[in-house]
């Protein structure tokens, strides 16, 4: 009796709710961190990266006018679906970062409940940021935040899991939409991902997931006229600067990112979802 | 017109205190810059105000190093309480001076008496009130508990609001123990300089408030110091995207505030007298020189004619010409330079096809000066509708429905602020949501308080200023 021969997977990208494969036909192999082939990426070009940003254009107006308790109870399915498909991710985190099951079964426990850390944000930051002015005048005056629209995200490179979610789920927590570009060379649970944003209620285009590299792709995303905000993350201490100065053609928001990739585990806090916010302060008069 | 004539009602030009010569402030002293004196200008008759030393970069280097020696000896470790207290006497000073400082103001930017009297001179004290106040509470501000400040802050200002500016930048940086170093604009320094003895006569500690004159290359060399943590600027989209070119890859924290060309929407339901006050106050206060300004009007098709008559017959009213006379409405364009530029962009209106009606008040001989002008059947392609003209004219669109209204209000790749006019409390908050603009007055327009966070979206830059949300930009977080 022969070895069954198993079903090799054929990975793509994830744009517009839609699993294409990049329009340049390129692809790369990725390799577990002992260098054992798994299987060939999609190799995202600009093209690709241009799609991904009309797909969030489109979808932020949706997204950006669901009420939060909506946002919140979407983004608590991915929670729910992640959760389904732990012991995949967990098989791929260790195989893509080179850690032994036990740690990789924390990191994704961390991820999924970081995930339901930030779906539960969406209904409390406006209460937390914004807040009433008692400007000194006849006037109802009042600041809400609201997302900045498109966001680009280059993912953490090592970090594959964690750290994907950490720099996402911010993002759409706020209601902003996201192009991200995965780790180049551990992008096996940003694909998983992929397929657990489009199988639970995110409509598609919210998030839109390209392998690639980030040194390629970083600066078309910085330099492009309807992203309004971009995280670093995932670049080159050395590419940074360039970055920012793509980013400023457009007053793009950089967030500040250190050089070193940062421990994940450790608690997140405001300060993302915060950078994803703009203040809007509404005045009215008072009068009868 | 009426029928009563208005007699002359100058203002004292002698409360300005005017003196023949003006130096850079460095380290709690009045010293000799090294750059090349500058001679600022009254724009309402052209006439030299002052000599202003001003600041070479090696005098920049210098007083980026006392606001360091200040940070690290005093400021940053001073209990908040006591930084409040010197803020307190600094809001109060102003108080004090007010008369001068508004004089002072008025001659050097040409804007009118009253508007630097009734509006920048309070609301720069009132910032350092609020300000003050933050001093001690900022573990309440919603950034965790102690939350530290950034070190050196460079900041440049405009000419538009020159003592305003630097209340808004300096009150929120001094509240949360940064020091300063500060750039006014090249052709109103005077108010700054006037503001610099006032922080010598609440005794600020040396070194924690620095004031330098000159030109864009000072600003430039300020920005790009090695040894300043923080950058914030409030002037063109322009120079703004050249600043964060400049500092790209560095650790400097960086708020902009720059240009905008706001939507002013009057709905066929709005209290029409109301709305036309609100759009003269939007476009024409301070000659238009205004970041923020309603230089767009969107007026729902079926009243257009009748709102636009309204409008032609309040804005002939107005009164154009000496800055110093408590009746004027509309004062001096800032410099020859602007008045150019304004006068480029409304040539270009005529030859795009605009309508263009001008307010046939007289205008001066001597000075910069442009007479209200409105133009209407504007397209939203000219670029009328799309560039800041940073001067008294209006450009008018029309719309049909709020949707309408909406697609055409955010057609720009500005968003500084929005006006709404309807007497639907709905729609305003509607329409409220849908503008992305960092402010939207509802049935009033250009309305400003240190309490309510001010900036803007998209081009029109990042970051806030006022309220809890204005002391992130000079905290560490």
């Amino acid at each position: 009796m022969s070895d069954r021969i198993s079903v090799a997977k054929t990975y793509k990208l994830y744009i517009g709710g839609k699993f294409p494969r990049s329009e340049s036909g390129r692809v790369y192999p990725v390799t577990d961190s002992k260098g054992k082939f798994l299987a060939n990426a999609s190799h995202a070009s600009r093209k690709d990266v241009r799609d991904a940003v009309s797909a969030a254009r489109k979808a932020f107006g949706g997204w950006s006018a669901a009420t939060a308790y909506n946002r919140g109870q979407v983004l608590y399915r991915v929670a729910e679906m992640l959760e389904g498909r732990r012991e995949q991710f967990v098989a791929e985190v260790a195989a893509s970062e080179g850690i032994a099951a036990k740690k990789a079964q924390s990191l994704v426990d961390a991820s999924i409940d970081r995930w339901v850390w930030y779906a539960g944000w969406t209904d409390k930051i406006a209460t937390v940021l914004g807040g009433a002015n008692p400007v000194a005048g006849p006037y109802f005056s009042f600041t809400v935040p609201e997302p900045t629209g498109v966001v680009g995200v280059l993912a953490p490179q090592r970090s594959s899991l964690l750290g994907l979610v950490s720099v996402l789920a911010p993002v759409l927590a706020t209601g902003s939409t996201a192009v991200v570009v995965s780790s180049a060379d551990r992008p096996l649970p940003a694909i998983t991902l992929s397929e657990v944003l489009a199988t639970s209620d995110l409509p598609g285009g919210v998030a839109n997931i390209l392998t690639g590299r980030a040194a390629e792709l970083g600066s078309w995303l910085a330099s492009h006229g309807d992203v309004n905000a971009l995280d670093p993350a995932g670049a080159e201490p050395a590419a940074r600067a360039d970055l920012a100065r793509d980013a400023a053609g457009t007053v793009k928001r950089v967030l500040t990112v250190p050089d070193v990739e940062p421990d994940w585990t450790a608690d997140a806090d405001i300060a993302r979802l915060r950078r994803y916010l703009e203040a809007k302060t509404v005045w009215h008069p008072l009068g009868v | 017109m009426g029928i009563f004539e208005y007699a002359p009602a100058p203002e004292s030009r002698d409360l300005a205190n005017l003196k023949p010569q003006y130096r850079p402030f460095v380290n709690g002293e009045f010293v000799d810059g090294s750059g090349e004196p500058l001679k600022t200008i009254n724009p309402a008759t052209e006439e030299v105000l002052a000599e202003v030393g001003t600041a070479s970069v090696s005098d920049v280097d210098t007083a980026v190093k006392a606001a360091r020696k200040a940070y690290n000896g005093v400021w940053a470790k001073m209990p908040g309480s006591e930084r409040a207290k010197y803020l307190f006497r600094i809001a109060r000073l102003i108080q004090e001076r007010s008369r001068e400082l508004a004089v002072l103001e008025s001659l050097d930017n040409g804007k009118p008496i009253k508007e630097a009297r009734d509006s920048d001179v309070p609301t720069a004290a009132a910032h350092f009130f609020y300000h003050a106040g933050w001093a001690d509470k900022l573990d309440y501000a919603g950034y965790g508990p102690n939350p530290k400040p950034l070190g050196v802050a460079g900041q440049v200002i405009p000419w538009n609001f020159p003592l305003l500016m630097l209340a808004w930048k300096i009150a929120p940086a001094l509240a949360t123990g940064n020091t300063v170093v500060l750039k006014p604009a090249e052709t109103t320094p005077l108010t700054a300089l006037v503001f610099a003895e006032i922080c010598q006569q609440a005794e600020l500690p040396p070194g924690v408030v620095n004031i330098l004159p000159g030109a864009g290359d000072i600003g430039a060399a300020l920005v790009g110091h090695g040894d300043v943590n923080k950058v914030a600027f409030t002037g063109s989209t322009e120079v703004g995207k050249a600043i964060q070119r400049q500092i790209a890859g560095t650790a400097k924290k960086l708020t902009l505030e720059l240009g905008g060309k706001a939507a002013n929407v009057v709905f066929d339901d709005a209290p029409l007298d109301q709305a036309v006050e609100g759009i003269v106050n939007g476009i024409f206060f301070n000659q238009g020189h205004v970041c923020c300004a309603g230089s767009r009007l969107l007026v729902q098709e079926s009243i257009a004619e009748e709102l636009l008559e309204k409008l032609r017959y309040r804005v002939s009213t107005l009164r154009l010409g000496d800055p110093l006379d408590k009746n004027t409405d509309v004062g001096a364009i800032n410099s020859a330079e602007q008045l150019a530029k304004i006068k480029g962009l409304v040539e270009s209106g005529d030859a795009e096809g605009a309508e263009r009606w001008t307010s046939p008040c007289p205008v001066p001989e001597r000075g910069f000066f442009f007479a209200p002008t409105v133009f209407s059947d504007v397209q939203q392609s000219m670029r009328i509708a799309r560039e800041e003209i940073f001067g008294p004219v209006l450009s008018v669109l029309t719309f049909r429905t709020p949707d309408e209204a909406v697609t055409k209000a955010n057609n720009t790749p500005y968003g500084l602020s929005a006006g709404i006019w309807t007497e639907k409390g709905s729609r305003i908050l509607w329409m409220a949501n849908q503008l992305r603009a960092g402010v939207v007055w509802a049935n009033t327009f250009n309305r400003f308080d240190p309490a309510a966070p001010f900036g803007g979206y998209q081009e029109s830059g990042f970051g806030r200023e006022g309220g809890r949300t204005g002391l992130e930009a000079y905290l560490d977080v």
